[in-house]
């Protein structure tokens, strides 16, 4: 009974901040307006506004936090740590590589795709080094080690990309990269992402078994049955899906993945089956709720979401860490 | 008052000539003129005895920034550091306010004459910087002639009646709201600024839902330059799209919009035609 | 009937084999105590025999199916790995035996008041318990059990052995690697003793704990007594 409060709680939080994003907006549109537009689409520019504008922007973040959220309570479960977070260790550092490699060497130019693939590869190529570097048993000292490298070489080379575009706006976009941000996105956006990001979810979703058996580490899980190998694929596959492809459009936004397992995790007995759906959900809510926050607190600039983001998560890393510390001592 | 001002500049320079030789400013003209600014380039070009001007910056030869790439190959090219420009003993720099001060500093330190012209913000500074490069070239006259011409030209639009709508829009949803050079020309040639009315000053970003629901009659945008980002992808927006569709042919800005020279007179020259073809706004 | 069948099992770190053509069969109704000093190599058995380690040989186990491997024999290792604040009801129903299972695991071990308790926040012993509850909910006829005592308070230690006595008397079969030999002697029904990577001696508690294997593999002495409960091993000092 408290599990389904929960699932109502959180699926009624996300329903309407997906509705506030819908409906927050430098435009200052009436609430009747709007919607009359949305769903029916009557008025002109009204129209254009809520379904061109405003509806990715909120499908993306619904999307994307859900990616960062749930790839987070995935590697967390697979590793144990619960300091495993795309942007934290890398992932998301790597994917924003290889979507600027796919933008500034033109090959997205030449066919759409190659910017989602192209982002998926470098996030798969960062998660396979940090199962190799700090896989289970690594320990956090590692994981975080490994992450910092790759986060700084990925950031290095992102830079480097960028620099030498005979492009100016480009060397300027390295913030965009690094903090992510839903502004001005399209519906083409959510077309060339939302296939890779759903397909990504639905693997990691489908590890839910595998991450609770893990629990009583990777012995145990497999001699209960699980098969280690098929889970580290989809782990790897899933993670490099969704977070290459939330990269690709909306930039790397930080901390979700740290966050938001972590609040989520007491409420759902800690279970990694149970946590999954739920961080998608929790992170889907952040991302809403920091896209929706950016437009209020400065309508007329394009804060950047990580930093957000950055704000409460970072302090809660700090937390994290001296807990774990306590607890080690 | 307009048409007694030249006439009282010439009478200046009449003076100054009268004054004696010996004494006047033309004889003391600098003969090594570097110019360390994309706009006192093209007004040195332009304004230059031959072989004064020996350097321009290297925007100059950017034709989506320069309206003058074809001349500015006949001079050698400096990037603004003060150790180049000072390599190449000039007797004036010409440069830009917002020219890194620092270069601008370390030259003065060494003794160089530098000259600062700051950006054009009105058809007014146009025709005020003309005057300054001229004299600081020592070329009054010259830079008179350009200036009354440059006024002639402007003073020929007649005030619009009922101004259509227009915006500018420029990668990352920067626009020109009011106090620019940009918006004065569109209020020349018979536009109101979205910009401005949306209570802008200077540059700025309009959010492209503010844009939308403004739907201008006409959308200025910028070519965009080689290779990727993510800055230029709000002018391929789909909202941005249907909005220019109803507005008709979109508009480009180009290197004669940049700075305040001559050339702007073509681009007001092309707005005044666009407006030609467009009904008055409702 | 034969639950564990090894043939020349070999299990090898780099070169070295830490298990040395291991030939060993147990059957239903034994508790078999696994002994052996440290590096004898009775975790590369127990694992090896699981298939969790590359080993050549035969192992009956290492060649099922997982899924048919899970329903054979369950694993309780030496390391209690409990990675998240799980409640101990779903912790020991990881096992999938269903809810009897659980609820009869769990009296079993007398956790019955531990449902809904965080099992991170129990004691070691506690958590032991909880993880030897998880094994037994596996509802397998085979428990291969790593160091299960190990660490425990003497009660503790004792009605784990109890349990294990118990699983076997039932028909099934447990093989536990043990170190306290006392324990072993006094509760297993047959003894396995192990120097590095062979069986040295296979049998009842008063032939592997001779005076020459004990001195030979262990370095002690000891004292045997038999008793109306049952044998009774006493190690007494050290010999070399």
């Amino acid at each position: 009974m408290k599990g389904q409060v929960l699932w109502v709680f959180m699926t009624a939080l996300v329903a309407a901040l997906f509705a506030a994003s819908l409906l927050v907006g430098p435009a200052g549109l009436g609430l009747a307006e709007s919607l009359r537009a949305l769903f029916t689409g009557q008025g002109d520019a009204v129209v254009l506004v809520m379904r061109d504008i405003r509806l990715p922007r909120a499908i993306l973040g619904l999307l994307v936090g859900a990616s960062l959220g749930l790839a987070g309570a995935a590697m967390q479960g697979f590793l144990r740590n619960p300091l495993a977070e795309p942007g934290l260790i890398g992932v998301s550092a790597t994917a924003a590589l290889g979507a600027v490699l796919a933008l500034q060497t033109g090959v997205a130019a030449l066919f759409a795709l190659a910017l989602p693939l192209s982002a998926l590869a470098g996030a798969a190529l960062s998660v396979v080094l940090i199962l190799l570097l700090a896989g289970p048993r690594g320990g956090a000292l590692a994981l975080i080690l490994a992450g910092i490298a790759i986060s700084a070489l990925a950031g290095a080379a992102t830079s480097l990309v960028l620099n030498l575009s005979p492009n100016p706006f480009a060397a300027m976009e390295i913030v965009f990269w690094m903090m992510g941000s839903l502004a001005d996105r399209s519906m083409t956006h959510v077309w060339l992402g939302a296939p890779f990001i759903l397909g990504g979810m639905a693997l990691l979703l489908s590890t839910g078994r595998g991450l609770d058996a893990l629990t009583l580490g990777e012995d145990v899980a497999q001699t209960m049955g699980l098969n280690m190998n098929r889970l580290r694929l989809s782990i790897v596959f899933g993670t490099a899906a969704a977070i290459g492809a939330a990269v690709a459009v909306a930039g790397a936004v930080g901390f979700v993945g740290l966050v938001v397992p972590h609040l989520m995790r007491p409420l759902v007995g800690a279970r990694p089956s149970r946590l999954l759906p739920a961080a998608a959900l929790g992170g889907a809510a952040m991302v809403l709720a920091a896209d929706v926050a950016v437009r209020v607190i400065a309508p007329d600039t394009d804060l950047k979401l990580g930093v957000l983001t950055a704000l409460v998560g970072a302090p809660f890393f700090l937390h994290l860490i001296w807990r774990m510390r306590r607890e080690e001592a | 008052m307009r048409a007694f001002r030249p006439s009282f500049k010439r009478v200046v320079l009449a003076l100054a000539l009268w004054a004696g030789a010996n004494a006047a400013a033309v004889a003391d003209a600098p003969q090594r003129v570097v110019s360390m600014n994309l706009c006192t380039d093209q007004l040195a070009m332009l304004l230059a005895a031959p072989g004064q001007l020996i350097s321009v910056s290297h925007l100059a030869s950017d034709p989506l920034s320069s309206s003058m790439v074809d001349e500015a190959a006949a001079y050698p090219v400096n990037r603004g550091a003060a150790e180049q420009v000072f390599l190449m003993r000039p007797d004036l720099v010409l440069a830009g306010t917002y020219t890194a001060q620092a270069s601008v500093d370390l030259l003065r330190g060494l003794g160089v004459t530098v000259v600062q012209v700051p950006p054009a913000e009105s058809l007014a500074d146009v025709a005020r910087q003309m005057r300054q490069v001229g004299e600081a070239l020592g070329r009054v006259a010259e830079g008179e002639a350009m200036a009354a011409a440059f006024e002639a030209a402007t003073a020929q639009y007649p005030q619009a009646e009922a101004p259509a709508t227009a915006a500018f829009y420029y990668p990352n949803g920067y626009t020109a709201g009011s106090g620019t050079l940009a918006d004065e020309v569109l209020n020349l040639t018979g536009f109101r600024n979205i910009g401005a009315d949306a209570g802008m000053t200077g540059g700025g970003i309009l959010p492209l839902e503010r844009l939308v629901i403004a739907q201008p009659q006409i959308i200025i945008t910028s070519r965009p330059y080689p290779g990727a980002s993510r800055s230029e992808e709000i002018l391929v927006h789909p909202a941005l799209r249907a909005v220019q569709d109803a507005a008709g042919k979109a508009r480009m800005t180009d290197a004669d919009w940049v700075c305040g020279t001559p050339h702007l007179l073509r681009a007001i020259a092309a707005m005044a035609e666009a407006r030609a073809i467009l009904a008055p706004a409702p | 009937m034969t639950l564990l069948s090894l043939e020349a099992l070999t299990v090898r770190r780099g070169e070295c084999p830490v298990v040395d053509r291991v030939t060993l069969t147990v059957a239903k109704g034994e508790f078999v105590g696994l002994l052996g000093p440290n590096g004898a190599g009775k975790t590369s058995l127990l694992r090896g025999a699981l298939g969790l380690l590359p080993h050549e040989g035969r192992s009956n186990l290492a060649e099922m199916p997982p899924l048919q491997r899970a329903r054979a024999a369950a694993f309780l290792p030496q390391g209690r790995e409990i990675a998240w604040p799980v409640p101990v009801a779903d912790l020991v129903a990881l096992s999938g035996g269903g809810p009897a299972a659980v609820d009869h695991a769990l009296a079993r071990m007398g956790l019955q008041g531990y449902r809904r308790r965080n099992a991170l926040a129990l004691s070691g012993g506690e958590q032991a318990r909880v993880l030897i509850a998880r094994a037994l909910a596996q509802d397998t006829l085979l428990l291969l059990a790593d160091e299960p005592a190990a660490g425990l308070d003497p009660e503790a230690q004792i009605r784990a052995m109890m349990v294990f006595a118990d699983l076997a008397r039932e028909g099934r079969g447990v093989v536990a690697s043990i170190h306290d030999l006392g324990l072993a002697a006094r509760h297993c029904t047959r003894l396995v003793l192990m120097a590095k990577g062979r069986i040295v001696a296979d049998g009842a508690a008063r032939e592997v704990l001779s005076d020459t294997h004990l001195a030979d593999v262990f370095g002690v002495r000891g004292f045997h007594a038999e008793t109306a409960d049952g044998p009774i091993f006493q190690p007494l000092d050290v010999v070399r």
